[in-house]
């Protein structure tokens, strides 16, 4: 196979996605950012102090084990990469960890998160109090009231989480309002960005610090079976969890596989499946695919799971998917239910809605997996623990 | 004379040999409705503003305040759309001061770069804002509008590096020099440090210079008209119209009018 181009290039380009798409007040504040980053990247020091606190705080290498029982089920091997073991439950805190420490060696003393499921919220909380600094997350009203729960967490950590009432009331808004507070206070601040999303260098940082979860998981593949996996199947809000398991085999054959919110349906309008049906746009300062209507208007997404619940995706998996290096799919709210309940049944385990996508991607697409003897490794990017109550109300409101 | 025809540059030579400042106020196109989009407009007009920049709505305006925030979102749920706006547009430009548009990429982006700027073009307007699209970004959209005869107009922020101050030399029109760390808004001051931005572009390149983002009475406007070459109002004249109701187009009258005052003593 051959090897892929870099990316992103200088100007923070993946073909022709990526870039920085804000407001001038931010260009110095992101060319500061690069520089810190570049310099941290290459000091031992930094990674000293990073690898330390993933371990011993974070509790990384999480576990990849065969999920026995669901391979039986399926007939081929099921292995699942355990983001939802690490504290806080979701592997949001591989990135967060990182960029508090870049924040730290910056000297910024406010740290300022948008949150959509609440578990980056939680994560950037976390890594705040660990060195006592002050976090403001945003937060979309909607998503304040389906994951309270998370947002009391967040008020135990000693963050403030401030309800955003404009547009949709999400994720998308709570980006916004957060890019806002950034272009205000600019000289104090560091905002520390919850997904691969964003202009340049998040993207690129972001996808850097979450590379971890792939770089163990090839390791520990081929230690327990010698090999490497066929498939790695990942869910896709804005891409930071499938980004951090797929880099580590960008260069081998395996297919890469994104799995989207597919929400009602695809054809019901009601859902956040960005690459499957969006098209090529501006939005949160960087080009990627987007859910636009005929006027360049961002539409709302859609999804049973707030992590998903995104209307944008990563300039790297719009460069992936342009390039054929990596399949992009959408489950439903249903399917992705159904996974849920079979994941915790068969193996004790209580994935996030999120991963829960991923694991029905697998169960739809048995039969051709199951023909190509398939060693399929799911990243399961989280824990459910959040969205029990998400859950019930949703299965109480719609027996079938 | 400012004319029909009058480009955005040759707005500031007239100005400028009056001895004042240029006056430019900023409406919401479709707010309160596109319908009343040629009234505001010629209210403006006949108070004396020498610009005007019409904002096209866009779903996510990460550069603007509460006020701009609002005023877009109605826009579009009574149903504005870019098309309509051009149409607007062209119907009011043959009797109207040299016209800008201030949008956010996507809209353009989506509707075609090069025929979006076309038709603005068409639709009689001298220049483009585009607050996302970061003059490093812009060398696309920069060649299209010289091509068209138009001005992208670059932003100059108080965090801006001399290096960017410098490389907007080859600009055309004027600099929009954002008044504060911040999104757009009525604020009760104007930040001090209006006097040093201008001071530092003045010292790099010679194009005019307009200040905006939070100028919101004729104080405000008399004491920047008298540092920079145009004062930009925007948050507050969309907050009287919106209070306003059937009032809209004489408040308009009456502010811009006050604004035109304190520019012109
Ligand atoms: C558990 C979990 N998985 C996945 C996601 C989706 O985000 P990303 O695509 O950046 O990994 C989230 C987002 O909140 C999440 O909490």
């Amino acid at each position: 196979m051959a090897m892929m181009k870099e990316v992103p290039d200088e100007r923070g380009r993946y073909g022709s996605f990526g870039g920085r798409y804000v407001p001038e007040t931010l260009i110095p504040a992101l060319d500061e950012l690069s520089v810190a980053y570049e310099q941290a990247k290459h000091d031992p020091a930094f990674h000293q102090e990073l690898d330390a606190l993933l371990k011993d705080y974070v509790g990384r290498p999480t576990p990849l084990r065969r999920a026995d029982r669901l391979s039986e089920k399926l007939g081929f091997d099921v292995y699942l990469k355990r983001e939802d073991l690490n504290h806080t439950g979701a592997h949001k805190i591989n990135n967060t960890m990182g960029q508090i420490l870049l924040a730290r060696r910056m000297g910024k003393s406010r740290i300022i998160a948008e949150t959509g499921a609440g578990q980056h919220g939680v994560a950037t909380a976390t890594a705040a109090a660990l060195f006592g600094l002050k976090a403001q997350v945003y937060m979309g009203e909607e998503d304040v009231k389906r994951q309270a729960l998370n947002v009391y967490r967040m008020q135990l950590l000693g963050a403030e989480v401030i309800p955003v009432s404009s547009g949709s009331k999400t994720l998308k808004d709570a980006t916004n309002e957060a890019i806002r507070d950034w272009v205000t206070n600019v000289r104090t601040t560091f905002y520390v960005i919850g997904s691969v999303v964003g202009p340049h260098p998040y993207p690129m940082m972001v996808r850097d610090f979450q590379s971890v979860i792939g770089k163990e998981a090839r390791q520990q593949f081929q230690n327990l079976t010698g090999t490497l996996p066929t498939h790695i199947v990942a869910p896709v809000g804005g891409g930071s969890n499938s980004m951090g398991v797929f880099y580590a085999f960008r260069n081998d054959p395996v297919a890469l596989i994104g799995v989207e919110a597919a929400g009602s349906g695809i054809e019901t309008g009601k859902h956040a499946a960005t690459i499957t049906v969006g098209m090529k746009g501006i939005l949160h300062g960087s080009l990627s695919y987007l859910l636009q209507d005929d006027d360049g208007q961002i539409m709302p997404a859609h999804s049973i799971s707030a992590g998903l619940d995104y209307p944008g995706v990563g300039p790297e998996h719009a460069y992936f998917h342009d390039i054929g290096r990596a399949r992009y799919d959408a489950i439903t709210d249903k399917e992705a239910l159904a996974a849920f309940h079979q994941l915790s049944e068969l193996e004790g385990i209580i994935p996030a809605l999120e991963s829960a996508h991923a694991v029905a991607w697998v169960i739809k697409e048995q039969d051709p997996l199951r023909e190509q003897q398939a060693r399929v490794l799911i990243n399961l990017s989280g824990r459910g623990d959040k969205d029990i109550d998400s859950v019930r109300d949703y299965e109480e409101g719609h027996h079938d | 004379m400012i004319n029909v025809g009058t480009s955005v540059a040759q707005v500031f030579e007239h100005t400028k040999s009056e001895g004042r400042a240029a006056l430019i106020p900023y409406v919401t196109a479709g707010h309160p409705h596109l319908g009343d989009l040629e009234e505001l407009v010629r209210a403006m007009n006949d108070a004396g503003a020498d610009i005007i920049e019409i904002g096209i709505p866009f779903s996510d305006p990460l550069a603007d305040g509460p006020v701009l925030q609002k005023a877009a979102t109605k826009a579009l749920n009574n149903g504005t759309k870019i098309r309509d706006v051009l149409q607007a547009t062209e119907r009011l430009s043959a009797h109207s001061v040299p016209l800008v548009y201030l949008t956010y990429f996507n809209p353009v982006f989506h509707y075609g770069v090069r025929d979006f700027l076309k038709a603005a073009r068409d639709s009689g307007v001298k220049g483009i804002i585009i607050p996302d699209l970061p003059w490093e970004e812009s060398d696309e959209v920069f060649h299209d509008t010289q091509e068209l005869g138009m001005s992208l107009i670059p932003l100059v922020a108080p965090t801006s590096t001399d290096a960017h101050i410098a490389s907007l030399a080859k600009a055309t029109g004027f600099v929009y020099g954002v008044s504060v760390t911040g999104v757009t808004g009525v604020r009760q001051e104007v930040d001090a440090g209006v006097k040093t931005l201008v001071e530092r572009v003045k010292r790099q390149i010679s194009l005019p210079l307009a200040i905006g983002f939070g100028i919101s009475t004729p104080e405000h406007a008399r004491y920047v008209g008298s540092v920079a070459d145009g004062v930009i109002v925007g948050s507050a004249l969309v907050r009287r119209i919106d209070e306003a109701g059937v009032d809209a187009a004489k408040q308009t009258y009456e502010f811009v009018s006050a604004l035109r005052k304190a520019l012109s003593d």
